[in-house]
Formats: C-alpha cells, sequence, structure tokens
C-alpha cells in the first residue's frame, strides 16, 4: 500500500515539471495556434543555464544552499524568458499570417537547430553531464510518506508558479489582454491591444515556466544533455493535449496525471520497457476520441 | 509530361530496361560508388512516397521512417528465415516477394496511420505520426523476434542496382500516373481545401487514407532495400531524424513537385559524402535550411514555375 | 402530389447554447428558383451547411430527392445530386482553371487507381471524355481562355464564375448559390443575374440561392424566403415579400413600417 503512494509522490514529481512545459505549449497555442516544437528545448536550455551559472551563483551565496537555489532559479528563467522572446523574434515573427504548417515545419527546424547546435564539441557536447547539487540533501516524512527535499521543492515550486500564472492570466491587465489575443486576435488588436507585445509576452513567460522545469528536473533526474527536450518535451505535449490544448487548468492537470500514469507504467514489469511509448498511445486514444481533451471546449470550424 | 510520350508505361519499360544493363555492368563500378547510388535510389523511393502524403495530399506525416522500418523489419525476417531453409544459392528469387511482403505490411501500418488523419489535421496529424512512429520503434526494441535493441545482422545482401533502379522507376511512375489523372486531382483537391473537395463529391477520407497507404507501401519497400543494403538494422537507425531527413528532402524539392523532391533526394544524399568536413555540421545545416526555406522559399528550391500575376479585367 | 426535390422540416440547430437556427420549414420544387434573404447573420449560411450536410441539425428533418440526409457526408449528398459555391470563395488553389473543374467530374467516373495505373485505352478514353466535357463547360460558361491560368489569379468576378462551373460539373439536380454576388459592383451583379437566369434555362436544375442583396434575389427568383434571427418570418412571391410588414421591418428596422 505504501509503495503505491510512494509512486505517486515520484509520478506527482515527474508529472509537476510535465506541467510546467505543458503550459508553455498551450499558452502558445492559444495565442498562435501552433505547436511550438522548440519548446522542449528552451526546457534542456533551462537546465544547461542552471548548470552553467551554478558555479557563478556559489560565488555569491552558498550552494548547496536556500539563497543560492533561489537565485538560480530566478536567474534561469529570465535567461530562459528572453530565449523564448528571441526564438519567436527570429524565427516566427516574418511568417506570422502565413499557413499553420509553415509555422510548424519552422518550428521543428529550431528545434533541431537547438538540439544540434547545443550537441557540437564547440557548446555542451553531446555527453551527459552531472547537475550541481543545488539544495541541502533531506527527507522527511508526512503521513507515513517519506518525500525528499527535491521532490517537496518540485512540488511546491510548480504550485506557487501555478498560482502566481493563474494570478497573471486572470486579474492582470496583461493576462486579460492575453486571453483576449487568445479568444479573437483580430478584434483583440482593434481594440488597441498590441498582438506582438502579447505574443512576445506569452513566450517569455511560457519560456521562464519550461526554464524552471528544467531546473526542477536538473534537480530530481540529475544528469541532463542536449537531446532531453525532445523525449520531455514531446511527453509535455501530450499533457497539453491531454488537459485540452489551449486550456491552462488542463495542461496542468494533464501534466500530473501523464506523469503517475508513466510512473506507474514503469513500474510495472511486463510493460515497463513500454514505458516511452505510454504518451503517444494516449495521445493518439485521446485525439481520436475526445480531441478536445479533459478540459478543453468544442470548437466549430467554420464554413 | 504525359505529352511528350504518350504513353507512361512505355517510360516505365525504358527505366526498367536501364535498370537490368545498371545492374549488369555494377562489377565494373567501384562498391563505393554503387553504395552511393543505392543510397540515392532508397531516399528517392522514400522522398517520392512521402511527397504523395506530404506533398500532394497536404497532409503533413513525420512517421516515414517508422513505415521504413517495417518494411525493413518484415523482408529481413523474412529472407534471414529463408537463408537457413532454401539456402543462399535460391534467395534472390525471394528477394522480391520479401521487399513486396515488406511493403504490404508497412501498408496495414499507414492505413492504421491514416484512420486518425481523417480526424486530425495539420499540426495535430505531424505530431500523432510521430507518435505512431515512435511507437513502432518502442515495439521493435522490445520485441525479442526482431532481435529487441540490438536489431538484425547478417542480412543477406541482396539490394543491387537493378532491383533499386527498377524500384524507383516503379515509385515514380506509381506516383506520377496516380497524380495526374483525373482521379488523381483528388488528392491535390483534398491539399487544397477539404471542405470544397467533399463539397465537390470527392471522399477526402478515401484519398487521405490511399495516399497513406500508398506512400507507406514505398517506404516498405525502400526500407526492405535498405535492410538488404546494410545488412544490418536497430531500431535507432529508424528514429524521429530519418523521418525528418526525408521531410527535409520534400520540403526543398518543393512539396507536391516529384522532379523536384527526387534532385533534393540525390542532392541530400550526395551532399555529406562529397563534403566530408562539414558532415559533422548535416543536422545543423539540414535545420537552417529548413528555417530558411519556410521564411524565404516555401514553395521549394528547385520550383522555378513562373509566378502567374492575377489577370486584368 | 409529387414530393419536392428538397424539403427542410422543423430544421432547427443549436451551437451550446445558441439557437442559430430555428424551425425552418422550406421546399424547393425540380427547376425552381428560390432565394433565401436576411439580415446579416439570420443563419441563411448555417441552413446551407445542414442542407449539404456539413452540419447535422440538432432537430428536424431534410429530405432531398425523397430520402432523409441525415448524417450523409458532403461528398454523399453531392454525389445524390446537390452542388453548392462558398461564401467566401473556396476554389482549389494551386490548381489551374481548367482542373479544378476537372477534379469536379471525378464523383460520376468509376474510373479510380487501377485504370490511372494501368494507363490502357479506356482510361484515355475516359480522360478524353473529362477533357471534352471540361472544356465544353468551360466554352459555355466563357471561361475557355483562361483554362491553364491557376485558379486563384483570376479576377474576382471570374472565381464566382468558376465556382459556379465547378459545381455544375458535378451535374447537380440542385445547385446552390452562396451570396455570389457578394463583393461585386452593379454590373457585376447585373451579370450575374443573367448568368443564374442563363444556367437555369440551359440545364434546367433547381437554384437555391442565398443572398443578402434584395435586388438580385427581387429580379430573378419565383419565390423568397426571409429569415431573421434564425427564423423562418415570410415567405411568397418578390411581390409578396416587397410589401411584407415583417420583412421591412427586419430590413429597415420597426421605425419604417
Amino acid at each position: 500500500m505504501n509503495e503505491i503512494f510512494q509512486q505517486l509522490v515520484n509520478g506527482l514529481a515527474l508529472g509537476a515539471v510535465y506541467a510546467l512545459i505543458a503550459i508553455g505549449y498551450t499558452m502558445v497555442y492559444g495565442v498562435l495556434r501552433f505547436i511550438n516544437f522548440a519548446h522542449g528545448d528552451v526546457f534542456m536550455l533551462g537546465s544547461f543555464t542552471g548548470y552553467y551559472i551554478a558555479p557563478q551563483i556559489a560565488e555569491w551565496f552558498p550552494l548547496p544552499g536556500w539563497a543560492g537555489w533561489t537565485a538560480v532559479m530566478i536567474s534561469t528563467m529570465i535567461i530562459c524568458a528572453i530565449i523564448g522572446i528571441v526564438i519567436e523574434l527570429l524565427a516566427y515573427r516574418p511568417l506570422r499570417n502565413r499557413p499553420r504548417l509553415t509555422v510548424l515545419i519552422t518550428a521543428i527546424g529550431v528545434s533541431l537547430l537547438i538540439e544540434y547546435t547545443c550537441q557540437h564539441k564547440a557548446f555542451f557536447g553531446a555527453s551527459q553531464k552531472a547537475f550541481p547539487k543545488l539544495l541541502p540533501a533531506g527527507n522527511f516524512t508526512m503521513g507515513g510518506l517519506s518525500f525528499n527535499t527535491t521532490q517537496f521543492v518540485v512540488l511546491g515550486v510548480t504550485l506557487i508558479l501555478l498560482a502566481a500564472l493563474t494570478f497573471i492570466v486572470k486579474k492582470t491587465r496583461i493576462g486579460m489582454a492575453m486571453r483576449a489575443v487568445s479568444h479573437n486576435s483580430a478584434a483583440a488588436s482593434l481594440m488597441g491591444i498590441s498582438n506582438t507585445f502579447i505574443i512576445s509576452f506569452t513566450f517569455g513567460l511560457g519560456s521562464a515556466l519550461a526554464g524552471a522545469g528544467g531546473i526542477l528536473y536538473g534537480m530530481t533526474y540529475t544528469g541532463i544533455e542536449p537531446l532531453m527536450g525532445v523525449n520531455v518535451g514531446l511527453k509535455a505535449f501530450v499533457a497539453a493535449v491531454l488537459g485540452g490544448i489551449g486550456n491552462l487548468p488542463g495542461a496542468a492537470l494533464g501534466g500530473l496525471v501523464l506523469g503517475v500514469v508513466e510512473t506507474y507504467a514503469g513500474g510495472m514489469s511486463g510493460i515497463s520497457t513500454y514505458r516511452d511509448g505510454i504518451a503517444f498511445a494516449i495521445l493518439i486514444i485521446i485525439l481520436i476520441f475526445k480531441p478536445t481533451g479533459l478540459l478543453g471546449s468544442k470548437q466549430i470550424e467554420k464554413v | 509530361m504525359s505529352r511528350i510520350f504518350k504513353d507512361p508505361r512505355l517510360l516505365l519499360l525504358i527505366a526498367i530496361a536501364g535498370a537490368v544493363v545498371a545492374g549488369l555492368s555494377a562489377d565494373k563500378m567501384n562498391p563505393y560508388y554503387s553504395g552511393v547510388v543505392i543510397d540515392i535510389g532508397i531516399a528517392i523511393i522514400l522522398a517520392v512516397s512521402l511527397n504523395l502524403i506530404n506533398g500532394h495530399t497536404g497532409q503533413f506525416s513525420l512517421g516515414h521512417a517508422g513505415f521504413m522500418s517495417v518494411g525493413a523489419y518484415v523482408s529481413a525476417m523474412i529472407t534471414l528465415a529463408l537463408q537457413k531453409s532454401i539456402g543462399p544459392a535460391a534467395l534472390p528469387w525471394a528477394f522480391l516477394p520479401a521487399l513486396v511482403a515488406g511493403g504490404v505490411v508497412a501498408a496495414l501500418a499507414g492505413l492504421l496511420v491514416g484512420v486518425p488523419s481523417l480526424r486530425l489535421k495539420g499540426d495535430y496529424l505531424a505530431i500523432v505520426t510521430l507518435g505512431f512512429g515512435e511507437i513502432i520503434r518502442v515495439i521493435f526494441q522490445n520485441v525479442e523476434a526482431a532481435g529487441a535493441a540490438s536489431g538484425l545482422s547478417g542480412i543477406p545482401r541482396l539490394t543491387g542496382l537493378t532491383w533499386t533502379f527498377t524500384l524507383v522507376a516503379v515509385t515514380v511512375y506509381v506516383v506520377g500516373c496516380l497524380v495526374n489523372s483525373t482521379y488523381g486531382r483528388g488528392f491535390i483537391a483534398v491539399h487544397d481545401d477539404e471542405v470544397a473537395a467533399s463539397s465537390m463529391g470527392l471522399n477526402p477520407t478515401r484519398y487521405k487514407v490511399t495516399a497513406f497507404v500508398i506512400g507507406a507501401f514505398f517506404a516498405g519497400i525502400a526500407g526492405g532495400l535498405f535492410a538488404h543494403h546494410k545488412t544490418s538494422i536497430t531500431p535507432q537507425v529508424f528514429d524521429f531524424m530519418k523521418s525528418f531527413e526525408v521531410v527535409v528532402m520534400v520540403i526543398l524539392g518543393g512539396m507536391g513537385r516529384t522532379a523536384g523532391v527526387i534532385l533534393a533526394a540525390i542532392l541530400l544524399t550526395l551532399a555529406p559524402e562529397f563534403l566530408r568536413a562539414v558532415a559533422e555540421y548535416r543536422m545543423i545545416i539540414y535545420a537552417l535550411l529548413i528555417i530558411f526555406m519556410m521564411i524565404a522559399r516555401p514553395q521549394g528550391l528547385f520550383n522555378f514555375e513562373r509566378k502567374k500575376k492575377p489577370l486584368a479585367h | 402530389m409529387i414530393a419536392p426535390l428538397l424539403e427542410l422540416e422543423n430544421v432547427t440547430i443549436r451551437f451550446g447554447g445558441l439557437v442559430a437556427v430555428s424551425e425552418v420549414n422550406l421546399r424547393v420544387g425540380d427547376g425552381e428558383l428560390i432565394g433565401l434573404i436576411g439580415p446579416n447573420g439570420a443563419g441563411k449560411t448555417t441552413v446551407f451547411n445542414m442542407i449539404t450536410g456539413v452540419y447535422q441539425p440538432t432537430d428536424g428533418k431534410i429530405i432531398f430527392g425523397g430520402k432523409p440526409t441525415a448524417c450523409q457526408k458532403p461528398h454523399v449528398l453531392t454525389k445524390r445530386g446537390m452542388a453548392r459555391t462558398f461564401q467566401n470563395i473556396r476554389l482549389f488553389g494551386s490548381m489551374s482553371v481548367f482542373d479544378n473543374v476537372r477534379a469536379a467530374t471525378q464523383l460520376h467516373r468509376s474510373h479510380g487507381i487501377r485504370q490511372a495505373l494501368w494507363r490502357g485505352r479506356s482510361h484515355q478514353t475516359s480522360e478524353k471524355e473529362v477533357e471534352d466535357r471540361v472544356l465544353e463547360l468551360l466554352e459555355v460558361f466563357s471561361l475557355q481562355d483562361y483554362r491553364d491560368e491557376l485558379a486563384k489569379s483570376l479576377p474576382y468576378g471570374g472565381q464566382r464564375r468558376l465556382e459556379i462551373v465547378r459545381a455544375m460539373a458535378t451535374q447537380p439536380k440542385l445547385l446552390l448559390l452562396d451570396e455570389p454576388a457578394a463583393g461585386m459592383n452593379p454590373s457585376e451583379k447585373e451579370d450575374l443575374m443573367h448568368l443564374i437566369e442563363f444556367i437555369r434555362k440551359r440545364f434546367g436544375m433547381a437554384i437555391l440561392l442565398v443572398e443578402h442583396d434584395m435586388k438580385v434575389v427581387m429580379g430573378i427568383c419565383e419565390r423568397i424566403a426571409v429569415l431573421e434571427y434564425g427564423r423562418k418570418i415570410a415567405e411568397g412571391t418578390p411581390k409578396e415579400i416587397q410589401c411584407h410588414p415583417k420583412v421591412i421591418e427586419a430590413y429597415l428596422g420597426a421605425a419604417a413600417v
């Protein structure tokens, strides 16, 4: 029994990372209606940003330590936000109003460009790197369940970030503008909302969350490499579709569900080797039987 | 095209005759060169068949390597089994049936993938086909009979110039004839506007599934040629990157333009051979090429069709 | 009494909470020219989409040629004999004018993949027949000079005309025209009215015409149905419609009555 709950904790921790990335997919889909394939790679860049700036931060704040960790988190999120905005500016903005497929193919190109450039020895190199320790190790039990500090932090940070995001989207002027653009970008621009700015902001926000996900992933799995964004990114996308693409709570829910399902499946003998196929199987089933996802709403095609 | 030679069947026969002649003279050829030529042939079959799905019919598929792997595994398992029972001497006779069997199973996989395409469009379909490709890979990675992660090796080297050229000719013939007929305008109609196509009495479902099935069949054939050319295969060979390479060929050649796509397949296969120095940057260059193409020349690099100006009244 | 070609019985459709079309009844007899008019957003195009199978009505029945159309896909209904044009022109943009029409002739052919691949004599004769038919149609609608131009490079009026030709190539019993005069200037509208009358005379099919422009409809239709807020508020001859108080109210506001 305890084993099952323990797996649940592990699954939620993995799902939290998926959720953070899935939100980026869903937000970009909301305003631009395309799948930002390169989003998984921003997540990867988040991990590597943490890897490279941790030694710098350690000169001011002790690492592992809470203050240092906070500094790494915040600076990574800022850097990733900038990366996301730059990607949009260089690759996607010239394609505004082009067919969606054109943008999708470009996004795949951007994704491969990042992956293979980073794999080159002049950058990160193809080999796996050990993610630095950011937090003091520790274990504690709660209600018979044992958490380690990392799992606790992963879940806690995810909840805080989700709350902050919900606040931004629901309560602030800019959040309202985001929702307006996502609802009808043409009408929004007639109301004096700058689509360009909102799209940049959306990319920045989503990328910051992906960066945070990158740090949390590094803390949990300790090994990072330039292709890690491919699989995690695809699964996060599946999570976004599972929850209903374009729907923020849906993306969070989808991420958690997927993380838990994968963790349980990975623990079961017989199907554990198929673990990487599960996400895709879920994706296909969802898209065929309920393409709007768990929380999405139906859209009618105009003729 | 059909106006120069009234009957495309004649062209096909000439091409096959040429393939036989090429096969006979292959002995005198440097094996490295003939190897590269076979690589090119396989690339052409892959690109032209993907072009039917992605280019003509407009169903963006990222799963071509998956279909290819099905053909490769099925045909290789057949010839490996036959090698033991009928011996190597009779094996060449079994090659074509083995290839076709691989193609047929790949076509069944294409049918399976084609079905979701009825409900999905554009980016969703791309992701689902990618997912299917990955699922196929995960399955091969786990099936003992297919050698699991270490794959199959010791596959008889049966792929020669004759078979490669013949099958290239057949692929180009089939895709070309299919599209260049009143029936085949349906593929392009579905590509241009599905709603309008169905309002004109064309069944988009039929066309899309047909494109997937035929495209997958030839990808399976290409996989079979590939397996019997390299003599060993692993699931890793057929990952997403392989699919993407074929997609790059189709985009570079101009979606829906057979001649351009063939040219792109030749160039992209030759480039890493001639430019050993840049081989290391190959994927980076591909990626940059794709981004550049989409921004500057989405109609394809080799599409020189004059842009028609709107007519005056 | 002979059953009409097309009959709508209490057809209703809801999108979520919105009732877009409510209990509409309509009959179109063989060879009739009926107009369907109404202010913007009255549900005219939605009615079209239900007739042609793009949307399924939530309630009510649509009967075409004596048989219900429920749950039939657009391409099936086209085979049964209805063809349409679109409000926002939907041509096959990457194809030539000729091929646009050619694609629409496929539905009555038995020739498919096998013949296309085998390229035998019967394929050649069949392709020749198609070519002749397409050319004949293009000539009738004086588009023959543009046969090899890309469809989207035609001038606006030409594109509208090509859409009609394409629909005609499916040999329909009922032709549905969705705002064919939209975006046209008065002289183009005049031409269009002649074209529609010409089609009817020459091919003798029934036509259902959705139109925003009262003048066009009044000029050529035998009977007119008026929609407002998804409901049919009036039906009758152009004369009756012109002085129908509800119609005047819908178009000009209550003050005008």
